[in-house]
């Protein structure tokens, strides 16, 4: 438990857009797809996905279809539209001017000041 | 745009079940899929299962907030509540038809009165900008004279002040209009060329008169009405330029006005004009030099200058009436003031306070409906305290539950207003028939698109206000205790039973208000059925004919008293011969008991300023007088006893010293402790006679039903001629064919001569009490219905007590209690209840009542026995509607009771 982080508020949109640009992927996808590419470092509450699914459908940033899984099961697939590829890319920029901000402002010393 | 939106809209309305299919089928998914993964790493399938579930969390609350994500905005929530809503009301279908039918009531009966306030009081005056519409009034501060007329200088002063764009007067009359098969009496007004360029109204057929026109005498040319038009000459494509006699002179016909023209006027009469002539008021058949104190023109209309404002205009006015006085010091011994009215509080000045007193009242039987159906709703919250509990346990928010109840109410509330509004719209024909025809502005009323808003907006409100409390009890819902006791479900909260009470006692106290208002007017329509008449309207009938008034005084049959008196015997002679006619006489419309059709008329010709001999008073200060020509055999016709002197005699002749008879308010006005027979008087008119008093009759209500003591001046017809002529007959009349019998005595001696207006004196009398009729039977009926529905509430309460304190009472009578005493107990809780309203009612009814005194007549707004006797109605109906479920409760089997639970 030690090594997972709580989500950030409004953070998991943008890592639900990431996993989605890698492929197209059902719900439960998306949830291993974000476990396996932050390195199951992020805590996600496997519920709380499907509201943030359905409100980026709603904004037209994520399209669904339904299909079969890899084990044949009928699940609903996600994947991105280019609305959504567009505000991925300007959000993850968004992030990192955000991130480095932060980290510069943390790593700042005293005589700086 | 509008459409698709709409589209989508119902497409997802439609759509719903799928999504929700959908939605749980993916869900369910995910938790398969987990399960698979879990099992694979070496769970058993059940464990995997269980964890998979636990791992996803709060399934119904993702659920929840799925839906709200997939509907987003307000309106899909809106459609997501009305859509349970209606699985709501369906499930309990006899409370939906009940508080439906509430709203109902209410919401029809305040819409057809407001629709009838709409068409009177709200709508504008069918002219263009008729705002600037205004009439002028002219009073005489110093007697104490409204309204009094003005004369044809004083108009001219107005015409040429600067201050209106046009000034006409609207002298209201009757004409014979001659040439078709029968002579007819038409409605005529005649007015000033500028009359149809002031209302800015087009004919729609020809022309109008001429604005600038400005000759002497009249113009000998007429617009006629659209009726006038299809029934006298069948809608003759070519009428314009064809000729009318009427009165005996030529006119020709220049226009005709399109259907639904009404001329503004004071009541039906006036405002249901056939014809319109046009004069410059001097110049024969009116005098060439017309002078300044002979007021012969009835109130004017006129249009302000664009731009101009009533306080404007009134403000410029002063200053003219200032230097007017100055100028003409002699003309005004008794002052004079000048008022500008909008025109339309001429119009429906008089159905103002009527009006909305009949709105107020439908009002409180809406607002008394409201809390009955909010009493009701708050009944029903008790029974699903417990479903709302577990809504909110399973994640509801508090916010999203308090809007479904209000969303639950605004469905209740629409439905009862479109079932309100729908019955209105059937029953409007029927409904129309119940207004008094003396409504002004009658044509006007229709469920128009003010209406319909006024209707919507109304069936929001009520729906807002009997959900709110209902609504407001379920967000302070106590989770836990609620939940705590288990199967109880039916426990009401103190908080909500006291709710209940505040809202019974609110609507005992409203029913109570809105009885004693019926009550009050009762009351004094009953006095007025009641009161002593002074005349005897018994078999007496009353039919109308008019001599002609032609321009060409020269050519004129009737004019003098010399010239018609042989006409008048002879009538009176052939009449008296008909059959079942005992007696017979004669007079002017002034004359006819009660009569309110013709009150400009009568106000014309029946007003009367005289002077008198030798009076302690100024003699140049003439009072006003009503007064009414009449033959001899009048007074014993109509049942008015002599007091002291004589009546009229066959001496009275056109050549012999004028006489009058006075009735005993004016002997004692006029000639306070002193003996009236033998005093003179006479007519402010030039070159008038005096005139002696020669006899006293007694007071009658031949003015208002209201007065005995309006002073009464009578003349004697063969003195007096009189143009307007009302014929009285007394007798076994067959009042189907008397008129026809008339009409024939009246064309053998004139055959020009229309005869119409046949009544009997009955039927005037009740005519003048028409509006107060409809009034109080309008306001007797909310009353009746507000009673009916208090009771219901408080019924309802009392009832909903017991039952929840079967189980209680079941102790106490278990443990001995005599049934005696149950029954007192819960006696007692519905008439603390009845006492609080009683009270509350009964100080909101002394404020009310003072706010309609002068609609009262005969009764003091506090009228002791009204409010005592309505009060202990009021209690024995609450006491009653109290007995019955108290009936039940002392029937309690405490052996079923105690097993109850």
């Amino acid at each position: 438990m030690s090594n997972e982080a709580e989500l950030l508020p409004g953070t998991l949109d943008l890592l639900i857009l990431k996993a989605v640009s890698l492929g197209p992927l059902h719900g439960y996808g998306v949830l291993l797809r974000i476990e396996q590419i932050s390195g199951r470092a992020l805590l996600i509450e496997q519920g709380a996905l499907y509201p943030a699914l359905f409100r980026l459908v709603r904004q037209g940033l994520l399209k669904a279809n339904w299909g079969k899984s890899d084990n044949n099961r009928r699940a609903k697939f996600y994947e991105l539209t280019s609305k959504g590829r567009r505000r991925l890319r300007e959000e993850t920029e968004g992030w990192n001017r955000l991130v480095a901000a932060i980290a510069s402002a943390l790593a700042a010393r005293p005589q700086e000041a | 745009m509008i459409l698709a939106y709409f589209r989508s809209l119902a497409a997802r309305f439609l759509d719903r079940s799928q999504t929700e299919t959908e939605l749980e089928e993916e869900l369910r998914a995910h938790i398969r899929l987990r399960t698979d993964d879990l099992e694979r790493s070496g769970l058993s399938r059940p464990d995997a299962e269980r964890r998979a579930r636990i791992e996803f969390g709060g399934h119904e609350r993702f659920k929840e907030e799925c839906r709200a994500a997939i509907a987003g905005n307000f309106i899909d929530i809106l459609i997501q509540d009305v859509r349970f809503s209606v699985r709501m009301l369906r499930k309990s279908r006899g409370f939906t038809v009940i508080v439906v039918l509430t709203i109902a009531l209410g919401i029809g009966a305040t819409t057809a009165i407001f629709s009838v306030v709409d068409a009177t009081l709200l709508q504008p005056l069918p002219y263009p900008q008729s705002q600037q519409l205004v009439s002028i009034q002219a009073d005489l501060p110093a007697i104490g004279a409204h309204d009094v007329g003005m004369s044809q200088p004083e108009l001219q002063d107005f015409q040429q002040s600067g201050i209106f764009e046009y000034v006409s007067p609207a002298w209201f009359d009757e004409n014979n209009l001659t040439g078709s098969a029968q002579p007819a009496r038409v409605r005529i007004v005649s007015v000033a060329p500028s009359y149809f360029a002031l209302l800015r109204a087009q004919p729609e057929l020809g022309r109008t008169f001429d604005p600038q026109h400005n000759l002497p005498g009249y113009l000998p040319e007429v617009v006629i009405s659209d009726a006038l038009w299809k029934r006298s000459f069948g809608g003759d494509p070519n009428i314009l330029d064809k000729s009318i006699r009427m009165d005996t002179d030529l006119y020709r016909i220049i226009g005709v006005m399109p259907p639904g023209f009404d001329s503004p006027g004071r009541n039906s009469e006036e405002r249901n004009i056939e014809v319109w002539a046009a004069t410059s008021f001097y110049g024969p058949p009116l005098p060439d030099h017309p002078v300044r104190n002979r007021r012969n023109l009835p109130t004017l209309i006129a249009r302000l200058k664009p731009g101009s404002t009533i306080a404007s205009a009134q403000n410029q006015l002063d200053g003219l009436v200032a230097s007017v006085q100055n100028q003409f010091a002699g003309d005004y011994p008794n002052g004079w003031r000048v008022r500008l009215l909008p025109l339309k509080e001429t119009v429906v000045g008089d159905v103002r306070q009527p009006l909305l007193l009949l709105l107020a009242a439908v009002a409180v039987v809406l607002l008394i409906g409201c809390v009955n159906v909010a009493n009701l709703l708050l009944a029903r919250a008790s029974a699903r305290t417990h479903e709302m509990a577990i809504r909110r346990a399973l994640g509801a928010g508090q916010n999203r539950l308090t809007r479904q109840l209000l969303t639950e109410s605004l469905l209740l509330s629409l439905l009862g207003g479109i079932a309100g509004i729908g019955t209105l719209f059937l029953a409007q024909e029927s409904l129309l028939r119940l207004v008094p025809e003396t409504l002004p502005r009658l044509n006007q009323i229709s469920i128009s698109w003010s209406v319909l808003i006024f209707a919507l907006l109304t069936s929001m409100l009520s729906g807002i206000i009997f959900g709110l409390a209902p609504a407001l009890h379920a967000s302070r819902l106590d989770l836990i205790h609620v939940l705590n006791q288990e199967g109880r479900a039916s426990t009401g909260s103190g908080e909500r039973v006291q709710t209940r009470r505040v809202l019974v006692v609110t609507e005992l106290a409203l029913s109570l208000v809105l009885m004693i208002s019926a009550g009050l007017l009762l009351h004094s329509f009953w006095d007025l059925l009641n009161v002593q008449l002074g005349f005897n309207p018994q078999s007496v009938m009353s039919v109308r004919t008019r001599m002609p008034y032609p321009n060409d005084v020269k050519i004129d049959k009737y004019a003098t008293a010399a010239q018609e008196a042989p006409f008048i015997r002879e009538l009176l002679r052939r009449c008296r011969s008909l059959s079942g006619v005992e007696e017979a006489a004669l007079g002017d419309p002034a004359s006819i008991p009660l009569d309110q059709s013709q009150r400009e008329l009568n106000g014309l010709e029946g007003k009367f300023f005289l002077t008198f001999d030798g009076q302690r008073a100024q003699p140049e200060a003439p009072s006003m007088v009503e007064r009414s020509r009449v033959t001899p055999e009048y007074f014993h016709l109509v049942g008015i006893p002599l007091r002291r002197g004589r009546l009229f005699n066959e001496f009275d002749e056109d050549t012999s010293p004028q006489v009058a008879v006075v009735n005993e308010a004016f002997a004692r006005v006029y000639w306070p402790n002193e003996d009236a027979i033998g005093k003179r008087f006479k007519s402010t008119r030039p070159n008038s006679p005096w005139v002696t008093v020669v006899g006293v009759i007694a007071n009658a209500r031949t003015q208002s039903l209201a007065q005995s003591d309006v002073p009464q001046l009578y003349l004697n017809v063969y003195q007096n001629p009189a143009k307007h002529l009302a014929i009285f007959l007394r007798g076994h009349l067959d009042i189907a064919s008397i008129a026809d019998q008339v009409r024939e005595q009246v064309q053998t001696l004139d055959p020009t001569l229309p005869v119409f207006g046949a009544q009997t004196l009955r039927a005037t009398v009740s005519e003048f009490l028409l509006q107060r009729r409809f009034s109080m039977e309008m306001v007797g009926a909310f009353a009746l219905t507000a009673l009916l529905l208090a009771a219901l509430g408080i019924y309802g309460v009392i009832s909903y007590l017991v039952s929840e304190r079967t189980h209680e009472i079941g102790i106490r009578l278990a443990l001995g209690a005599q049934r005696s005493n149950i029954l007192r107990i819960i006696l007692h809780q519905g008439l603390t209840l009845a006492f609080a309203g009683a009270l509350v009612g009964l100080v909101c009814a002394l404020i009310v009542s003072h706010l309609m005194a002068s609609l009262l007549y005969g009764v003091r707004p506090t009228d002791p026995l009204t409010f005592a006797s309505v009060a202990l109605l009021f209690l024995a109906v609450a006491l009653f509607a109290c007995y019955l479920p108290a009936r039940r409760a002392m029937r309690v089997d405490p052996m079923i009771a105690l097993r109850y639970e």
